[in-house]
């Protein structure tokens, strides 16, 4: 929990990629990890707001482990 | 707000910004209007009108639906964007949400493109200072063009005059210059795009902001100015124009805002309870519980004093008409009829207050939207998304507005679904049969017998969900996606304006609807073919509840004056209660004298403990009112599937309550 990670390549829906691409998930930036069930539903932070993902969409956002 | 004439021009103001910002409180604190504010995203989903003045100017104030961008791709988006381009919106009031400034300045960098007089209204600044956050109100305008910023708070009202005169003073202003510049490669495409654009289409209103979308392969825009220029519209930029964006917000953040870590604390500590993977579920339960408990106890430690009040009202008021020689069809109609069926549903008045209070407090403090997540599991094994659950729950106050809060579903197929479930959680209307019934029947049970109908009806829901799902599958893709706005005390005066409102609803129900419905009973009950009946079971609504008592017999609600409840409650659910004091003549039905006459005549019928659970699980299910009825036509655009669903409530709820009554019998009978 409250794991960082960056955002390498998000690859879902066309239409949802733009969705979260304008609520500011893009290449390289920061999210955390605030909450997560065994599903995969999240609950992310990312430019100082809090999102909660659904498994499907989740899944489709490619992360590395961020640097510390 | 002082009316000048000598001024006739009219500013056209739209109010746009992100969902859950604020937008609609703030339009409510200049035009006095009581739009409904929640603190979820998505309940604007018009455009809506409002005026006020300001210093001799008229002001048209258009609120627009929530949006976090300006493509073409959701509804929300689609109004939004035509609002503002074609019509004659003189200044865009860009409402931002001060502690998630980064994310709300996204929207900002696009509107800015649209070059039009522009006002920032830094909202939630209280927020802001409690959370020991800083922004540099004097950087910010410089690095965004040079547009008016103004710090407000919409919950405590300050700065609106500020806002007002900004907007009156900046409305001709010439437009601001580019704010966002884009790296080398995109500026000349949007260079040779602009040049094209006027050359092909003559005087273009806004060039570059055509270019801009045209490279990020907008449709609309495309449709608009079909250009064939494979060179330079080569591919999709949309992910690159987002991303420069954002880049440039990350150097204004960097430069205005400070100390926002320190902030979020809160918020992540309680959700780490509160959201918790396996705690979410109960707790969530738990609260309802205790919004239930709430509504009972301290409800009813209030009813006394208006039953009390209520009785003394009866008691003169007869004496009174009697004393001024008004005839005895008059004074039965005035205080059997009127008193009894709209005195009696007004005595329900504290516990509706009490649980609007509470839901009010949910709303408010950001919980609700958590709820979405913490269900989207049990929600998402019935083929529905979290975000279904929040109609759902609005469904706890009022049918009516849950079912028209559908609208915020992404598709039209999770919409029709949610409507189809959403009138089996347990409104306010439908409180008063569960607090007398109960009360009647089960004694020192009767919240837990309350309660559990709030259950029995979330589960309802949850399992026809489930058996739709079952014979129509959707195909699963768990696509949550909403915000969760930080925790926050809830704001006195938004919760007082949100009970006030629900307080006139359900006191113009009484007035109206409820008001009507006891007249025609008492007429229904008092009269039959040949005039005046010598007795009840001899007028035309014992005809009437005759005829239903062989169908409701099997569900052991086999008196005709249940029957002639029920029916009525089709208009209206209090209806049913207001009913029962007209049908059985209890002249003060949530007394406890009131409630023993019932419950003595009732027994006498052989209507017990199980006959009453069965009863208001019947209630629970069938068709909530007449005007859900209406707003599921308005909604789903289709008599046909309205019909359905009305007739499915009937069945489903008779069924339900032959069920419980048919094992309740045989288990304690």
């Amino acid at each position: 929990m409250g794991k960082s990670y960056q955002v390498e390549k998000v690859d879902v829906a066309a239409s949802i990629t733009r969705r979260l691409e304008a609520l500011g998930i893009n290449q390289g930036i920061a999210v955390q990890v605030m909450n997560r069930k065994r599903t995969g539903t999240v609950i992310i932070k990312v430019r100082g707001t809090w999102l909660a993902l659904g498994a499907g969409i989740a899944a489709g956002i490619q992360v590395k482990e961020a640097a510390q | 707000m002082k009316k000048d004439m000598q001024d006739d021009t009219v500013i056209t103001v739209g109010f746009v910004g992100n969902p859950n910002c604020g937008k609609t409180t703030l339009f409510n604190a200049f035009t006095g209007a009581n739009l409904k504010v929640a603190n979820w995203p998505g309940v604007t989903v018009e455009r809506v009108e409002g005026e006020t003045y300001y210093k001799g100017h008229r002001l048209k104030l258009i609120d627009l639906p929530g949006i976090y961008s300006l493509t073409s791709y959701s509804m929300e988006e689609r109004v939004a964007r035509k609002c503002i381009m074609e019509e004659e919106i003189d200044v865009i009031v860009n409402v931002v949400d001060a502690s998630s400034l980064e994310r709300n300045l996204y929207l900002t960098t696009q509107l800015l493109e649209f070059r039009k007089p522009m006002v920032l209204a830094l909202n939630m600044m209280d927020i802001v200072q409690e959370r020991g956050m800083e922004i540099d109100t004097h950087r910010l305008p410089e690095m965004l063009g040079g547009i008016p910023v103004v710090p407000v708070s919409a919950r405590k009202r300050t700065g609106l005059d500020v806002l007002l005169h900004a907007v009156v003073h900046h409305y001709q202003e010439d437009p601001h210059g580019v704010v966002v510049h884009y790296s080398k490669g995109i500026e000349a495409k949007i260079t040779k795009l602009e040049a094209a654009l006027q050359e092909q289409f003559g005087e273009v209103k806004n060039p570059r902001w055509a270019a801009i979308k045209l490279l990020e392969q907008d449709e609309e825009i495309h449709r608009q100015y079909p250009m064939d220029l494979p060179q330079v519209l080569d591919k999709n930029y949309e992910t690159q124009i987002i991303n420069e964006k954002y880049a440039y917000i990350e150097e204004v953040v960097e430069e205005c805002l400070f100390n926002r870590e320190s902030a979020a604390a809160t918020t992540e500590r309680a959700d780490r309870i509160l959201t918790h993977r396996i705690w979410g579920v109960p707790i969530f339960f738990v609260i309802l519980a205790v919004v239930f408990f709430l509504t009972f106890t301290v409800g009813d430690f209030l009813k006394g004093y208006f039953e009390q009040a209520l009785e003394w009202f009866s008691g003169h008021l007869s004496q009174f008409l009697t004393g001024i020689g008004t005839t005895d069809w008059v004074v039965s109609l005035a205080v059997d009829g009127v008193v009894a069926g709209v005195g009696g549903i007004l005595t329900f008045l504290p516990n509706i207050v009490i649980l609007f209070l509470a839901l009010a407090f949910l709303e408010d403090s950001g919980y609700m939207s958590r709820v979405a997540y913490v269900m989207n599991e049990i929600m998402g094994s019935v083929g529905l998304s979290g975000k279904a659950f929040l109609p759902m729950i609005l469904g706890f106050g009022c049918t009516v507005p849950a079912v028209m809060a559908s609208r915020g579903l992404e598709n039209e197929k999770d919409r029709k679904r949610t409507i189809m479930v959403t009138p089996f959680m347990s409104c306010s209307a439908r409180l008063p049969i569960y607090v007398l019934f109960a009360q009647m029947f089960f004694g020192d049970y009767a919240m837990l017998a309350a309660y559990s109908l709030y259950v029995i009806g979330v589960v309802a829901a949850i399992v026809v969900a489930k058996v739709a799902n079952w014979l129509y599958p959707l195909p699963e893709e768990n696509a949550l996606l909403i915000e969760l706005p930080a925790y926050k005390m809830p704001n006195a005066y938004t919760v007082a304006i949100y009970v006030w409102e629900k307080v006139k609803d359900y006191l113009s129900k009484a007035g109206t609807i409820i008001f009507l419905m006891s007249i025609v009973l008492w007429f229904v009950l008092n009269y039959n073919i040949h005039g005046p009946a010598a007795d009840v079971s001899q007028s035309f609504g014992a005809s009437i509840g005759r005829f239903l008592v062989p169908l409701l017999a099997p569900a052991g609600l086999g008196l005709w004056q249940l029957g002639v409840a029920l029916l009525c409650g089709l208009s209206a659910k209090e209806v049913v209660v207001s009913s029962c004091a007209v049908l059985f003549s209890v002249s003060n039905i949530n007394s406890d004298a009131g409630m023993a006459a019932l419950s003595a005549t009732l027994g006498a019928a052989g209507f017990g403990p199980v006959n009453a659970y069965a009863f208001m699980v019947f209630c629970l299910l069938y068709t909530p009112c007449a005007a859900t009825i209406g707003t599921i036509k308005r909604e789903s655009h289709s008599w046909a599937f309205t019909l359905k669903q009305v007739l499915f409530q009937l069945v489903f709820a008779w069924a339900a309550a032959v069920l419980v009554f048919q094992l309740g019998s045989r288990l304690f009978g």
